[in-house]
Parts: C-alpha cells; structure tokens; sequence
C-alpha cells in the first residue's frame, strides 16, 4: 500500500535531512548485547526496481526483533536476505554485507544450503510437507545428517515437537499427514520442523496471520520460550503482537529502516514521525 | 460467481444519487423479471450440455456398436473335424496335406471324382497341413496311431459358416459355388463343421491367407516399439521438464526452447517419420522396418508432450512446498527430488500416458520408415521387421477378402482394449503416487 501524497508532504522536511549517525540501531541497553547477525547498507533490487534502500540493522542473540511497517515497505524483502531465500527469486540482485557471526552471508565461503540451516524460516502460510508428521519434522535432520540410527532420530523429532508445543496433540498420530492437522497446529509443526535442525536463528514471516486468535496466542507463547534458545526476527502487520513478542522493534517504510529502538521505546516513544503515525494507525 | 452477480446487481442500480433507494430496485417487479430471464438463461444453458453430452455418447455408442457387430465374429473361427491316420511313411514324407485330404474324403464317400474333391479341398485351409505337423512335432509317438483332429476350414467356409455369403443369390453373383456350398452344409449336418475360439488371431503373424492371420506380430511389434519410445522420452522428457521448469534460468535461450518445444509438439507426425527416415536410415543406415527405428521416431514425437504435461504439473505444485523445503536448508535437487517431483507425478504420468497412447494409436510416421510392410514372422528383436497395430489394421482394411473385414474390426477393438488398459494403469498409477500423501 502506497502513501498518500498529503501524508508524505506532511512529513517535516527535517526529518528527511536528519543525519545517519542519529539512526545508529544501538542504543541504550541493546548496545550491551553482541550481535548475531548484522546488516550494513543492504539494498534490493526485483529486476529495475529497487525494494530496499540501505538497511542498517542489528539483530542481537536470543532477543527477538520484530520488523513492522506498511504494506510493500519491504520488511519481508529483508527476512528473505537474512537466509539467502532471496536468491530463488527471478532478478533478484542484493547489495550490501549481511554476516553472520561476522561472516559474510554472501560471501564466497558460505553454502546457501548451510546458509538456511543455521538461520531457519517460517513462513506466512503453513506449509507442512505432504507427508506424516514425523517425516516433517525429521526431514532436516534426516538430509543434513544430524541423526544416526532410528533411535537418535526419534529423539530429535521428539523433542522438536515439545518445544514447538505440540508433542502432547501429536504423539499418538505421528504417522498422519501433517496437512489433517489444524491451521494453528499446523504452523507449530512448521516451527517445530525450522528447530529440529538446530538453527541458531529463526526467522518468522508473519507466522500468525493465517491463524485464529487461540492459535496466534499458542504461537506467541512458544516464540516466547523459543527466545532462550535462538535468535529469532519475526515480521508482524500486528503491533500488538510485536509489542507482547519483541524485545527490538525496527520499522520499515517505502524500502527503508526508519527506526530500530527496544520494543517498548518504539511503542512509548517513537523518534520518528513516520513512526509514530504507523503505529497510532494514521497510515499501514 | 458472486462478482458477476455483484455487478450484474450493479448495473441494474441505479447510482446513489438517484430518488429511488438501491433497496426497492432489488425487489421490483424489473428486476424480478430480470432474475427469471436469468434463471431461464442458465436453464437452457443447461440443456445445451446436456444435449451435447448426449449426442457424444450416442455417436460413440454407434461407432463401437458397429465396430463390435462387425468384428465380435471374427473371435470365432470355423474348424474341420478329421480323423487322421498318421502313415508312418506318409509322415517321413511330409505329405500332410495328403494325410488331410484323405481324412476329409472319409466324411464324402459318394465323392469320387476329380473335380468333386477338388471342391472338397478347398475346404480346408491351405495351413492346415502345418497344423497337423506342428502337432506331430510337438509329439512324436502320435506317428502310426488314429487322431481327431479339429483343423482350421477355408476362410470362405468360415465366412459361410457365420453368416457371410447370402444363400439366396445365384451362384455367379455369391462368389461361392453350389458345390462348396453343398459340402460344407453336409459338414455342419454330421457336426464335423463347428465354431471354436479364434486362437489364430492372437499368436499369428500377418497373412495372404484371412484364417491365417492374425495381429500376434503387430501386437510384439507394437510393445517393442513403445517399449523404446518409453525408455527414451520418459527419462528425457522428464528431465527436461524439470530442469526447465526448477533450475534454468529464465532468459530470451530458454524462452526460444519453449516455444520451440511448443511448435514441436504441434508439428505433423508425418514429418517425424520423413525426419527418421533421412537421419535414422539415411544417415544412420539403421535397419528399414525395425521397431527401434519406430521407437526412435514416436520417441521424438512424444518428447514435446511429455516435457509440456510434466511443466504444467510441475507449476502446479504449491511454491510454498519449495520454500518450505528451500527454507530447512534442502538443495534445490533434493527439493526437486523430495517433494517436488513426488507431488507433480500424477500429472507428469497422465501426461506420459497420453503420449504413449497418441504412440501406439500413430501410423503416418510409420509409413515413411517402412514398417507398413507385409511381415508374416513375428518380431524376436528390436532390429527385427515388424508392423504395429495401427498399422495392421491399415493394411487389413485395404483386404478385399470378406473374412479381413470382420479380422479389421476385430483389431481395432483388441487395439481400443489396449488404449483402456493403458489409462486404466494410469488412473491406477494416479491412485498409488496420490495414496502416497
């Protein structure tokens, strides 16, 4: 969704002329806490057009950072950079450095396929695979070779299925397709698929917006729990829901990083006026 | 649905400003009349399809009706009961028509003249005699001892037998004389005239000879030749398929192959057959009526069908099944392989089937390769000669003997009981790959 031009125009002229070093993403407690992952001036491009322009962003271990914004701003752009799941778009070109753990995501010393192990995905709709529950889950570590012997594989699936939160609805019918489970259901299995591989982060692309208010709660919880683990960035249309997960909160407008501040300095009080006009509902 | 209703409704609203409320137009006498010209509509709309329907199954019905009256007796052939005396010295000397001929003239004692057993010899078929060898080949200590045997008649006594010739023409005009008529209405009187299962039709080779014939070659040739054609243009055109549609790029080179590919498979058989030839046996110097040659070229023709089936079922699996596999850390073949092609299976089968089936049913290619010949062995090898049987039934109809009228409609149903099978097994295949998830 575009802007309206009078709400653009209305924009003090110097807010735009604001200078960089203000906008440096740590700030106050979260400079305190080491970096997972770290982006610098990453830009997109879909073919001629450009999607982001410049993102500085950084993304600190076991804190979950959420990414809110309008509509096309370009915040799930940015997730897909962080596990190279932009590479299977058709003319999708990426400039900047994104590294994780200090290297260069993009480099030549880092296999995609490594790449989305350590950084795990879920996406907007469930996506179970066809298949029984247990093959979903013990699919990843099945093709990365993270289990030897039966034994050690039921172990894993197991305990994915527990801290997804879904081993109790699931362990006698481990064998049915994981597509007869629930909606709700069926984003946990998701989960619990993204960290049977061990990830050291997840990303989450709006991972509630096809779920019911019951099956979005389940799904904060475990997000929730899941933060003592792994590092985890999930996109959100809902701010509440970004209030009640986040720690971090980076808004994304028209393909830039406005602001990234701890959630609740976001929320109580933005530096930015486009911030604060998104988040007191003016626009989005 | 809604949406043409929404702006159907739409149209007959008038705008906001107007006097009269949006609501009283959705009850109006207008638009009550409107709503029943609707309803009419889709009634007749109804009746179309279902008349046309119809119309499709009662032509269908016709064709198989006539194809199934003409060719059910051809299951059916005439045999000859005979007790023959296996001479030891007649056997040594192979003279089998011999020993039959004697046997018949037991069953007409009162025929002693030339020209009469002339007519009685041409009753039998001119292979029994190989018959009967075959059975004392099969069996040596029959050679000295008394048989009955049932041997294959003329196929103008099959014909006689089943119907064919009308009795009450004079005996110009029925092509079968008085005398054969006579003598085979007195081997139907003594029971030694009778109707057994035709077994001919299915093992043997092609003939000169209608009740000799049968599409037992045709059928060999035709297994063989699909058997290449399906060797090649699955494993290929599958590969194709996905590497087009999974890991090429999109530039102006594979846009150039698909529409290459698209014009291909629009391209006349006949002009696959022209290209075997002058590459397969003009430039290759492959064998001329082989099914190898056959199989290369509906492979050809196939390949284009089975690589646009296999797209359109591969676009067809839900992205999201890629990124979710993509997003675990899955390579793209392993995607592709895991769940990609496990999903579109169904649909790349069906389109394979079809393919094959369009294969089997196909004969102009064919023609240009020389397997429409006359073979009377039945192929061992993929180098052998061969027909199939499409192109049997080609060179039958062209027969004037009655007897490869009904042998013609015979074959075209053995062929169509083929072609069912064939999508039997894929909408069987279908069930299994879809049980699967």
């Amino acid at each position: 969704m575009s802007i309206p031009s009078g709400i653009r125009s209305s924009i003090p002229s110097q807010l735009k002329l604001r200078p960089r070093g203000d906008r440096q993403p740590n700030r106050a407690s979260g400079a305190a806490l080491p970096a997972k992952m770290t982006a610098r001036g990453v830009k997109v491009f879909y073919g001629a057009k450009q999607a982001l322009k410049g993102i500085d962003l950084d993304i600190q271990e076991n804190r979950v950072l959420a990414l809110i914004g309008p509509s096309g701003c370009g915040k799930s752009t940015f997730l897909r950079c962080l596990n190279r799941m932009n590479d299977t778009v058709e003319g999708c070109r990426v400039e900047g450095r994104i590294a994780l753990d200090g290297e260069d995501v993009y480099g030549k010393a880092v296999d995609a396929v490594q790449l989305r192990a350590r950084v795990g995905m879920v996406f907007q709709k469930p996506n179970p695979f066809p298949k029984s529950i247990y093959d979903n889950v013990s699919y990843g570590p099945r093709i990365h070779g993270l289990a030897s012997g039966r034994d050690e594989l039921d172990e894993v699936v197991q305990t994915s299925l527990k801290r997804a939160g879904l081993w109790a609805e699931v362990k006698d019918r481990l064998r049915e397709p994981g597509t007869s489970l629930s909606g709700g259901q069926q984003q946990r299995l998701c989960i619990a698929r993204a960290i049977a591989v061990s990830p050291e982060v997840i990303l989450m692309d709006e991972p509630c917006s096809a779920l019911d208010p019951i099956a979005t709660a389940h799904i904060e919880e475990l997000i929730d729990e899941l933060r003592a683990n792994y590092t985890i960035v999930i996109v959100t249309h809902n701010m509440q829901q970004a209030a009640r997960v986040s720690q971090r909160t980076a808004f994304f407008h028209l393909g830039e990083m406005v602001e990234c501040d701890d959630t609740e300095e976001i929320f109580t009080n933005p530096r930015d006026e486009r911030t604060q006009g998104y988040i007191t509902g003016r626009y989005g | 649905m809604t949406d043409l209703v929404e702006q159907d409704v739409a149209a007959v609203t008038p705008s906001p400003a107007s006097s009269t409320p949006p609501k009283s137009r959705l009850r109006g006498e207008a638009f009550a009349r409107r709503l029943r010209a609707r309803h009419a509509a889709e009634r007749r709309f109804r009746l179309a399809g279902a008349a046309a329907v119809a119309l499709a199954a009662l032509i269908l019905v016709l064709l198989l009706g006539s194809i199934v009256a003409k060719g059910a007796s051809a299951f059916l052939e005439a045999r000859i009961r005979l007790e023959v005396t296996l001479d030891p010295a007649e056997v040594a000397d192979r003279n089998y028509n011999g020993l039959l001929r004697r046997a018949l003239y037991a069953h007409f004692p009162q025929v002693t003249d030339r020209a009469g057993r002339r007519v009685l010899n041409d009753l039998l078929s001119s292979g029994a005699p190989y018959e009967l060898e075959a059975m004392v080949a099969k069996d040596p200590a029959l050679v000295g001892t008394t048989q009955t045997v049932w041997v294959r008649a003329d196929d103008q006594i099959d014909q006689l037998v089943k119907g064919g010739y009308r009795r009450d023409l004079p005996e110009s005009e029925r092509g079968l004389s008085d005398a054969k008529v006579a003598a085979a209405d007195a081997l139907l009187a003594s029971g030694a005239l009778a109707q057994g299962f035709n077994t001919t039709l299915f093992t043997a080779g092609d003939s000169r000879e209608p009740e000799q014939a049968g599409i037992g070659g045709a059928i060999v040739g035709s297994l063989l030749t699909l058997l290449v054609t399906m060797a090649l243009s699955v494993p290929v055109g599958i590969s194709a398929a996905v590497y087009l549609e999974e890991f090429a790029p999109k530039n102006r080179w594979t846009d150039l192959i698909e529409v290459n590919i698209n014009n291909l498979a629009a391209v006349p058989s006949i002009i696959f057959g022209l290209l075997g030839l002058a590459v397969f046996l003009g430039f290759f110097g492959m064998p001329r009526s082989a099914p190898l040659v056959g199989g290369l070229v509906m492979a050809l023709m196939t390949l284009p069908v089975i690589i646009i089936a296999s797209r359109v079922a591969l676009k067809a699996v839900p992205p999201s099944i890629r990124e979710a596999a993509l997003g675990i850390g899955a390579s793209p073949l392993q995607t592709v392989l895991h769940h990609v092609l496990p999903l579109a299976m169904p649909g790349i089968l069906t389109g394979t089937i079809i393919g094959m089936a369009r294969a089997l049913g196909e004969t102009a290619p064919l023609l240009m390769i020389g397997m429409v010949a006359f073979i009377v062995d039945i192929p061992h090898g993929l180098t052998d000669s061969a027909t199939v049987l499409p192109v049997q039934i080609y060179m039958w109809a062209d027969s004037p003997e009655r007897a490869f009228t009904e042998r013609t409609s015979a074959a075209i149903l053995i062929l169509l009981g083929v072609l069912i099978l064939l999508n039997g097994a894929a909408v069987i295949l279908r069930k299994i790959f879809e049980r699967r998830w």
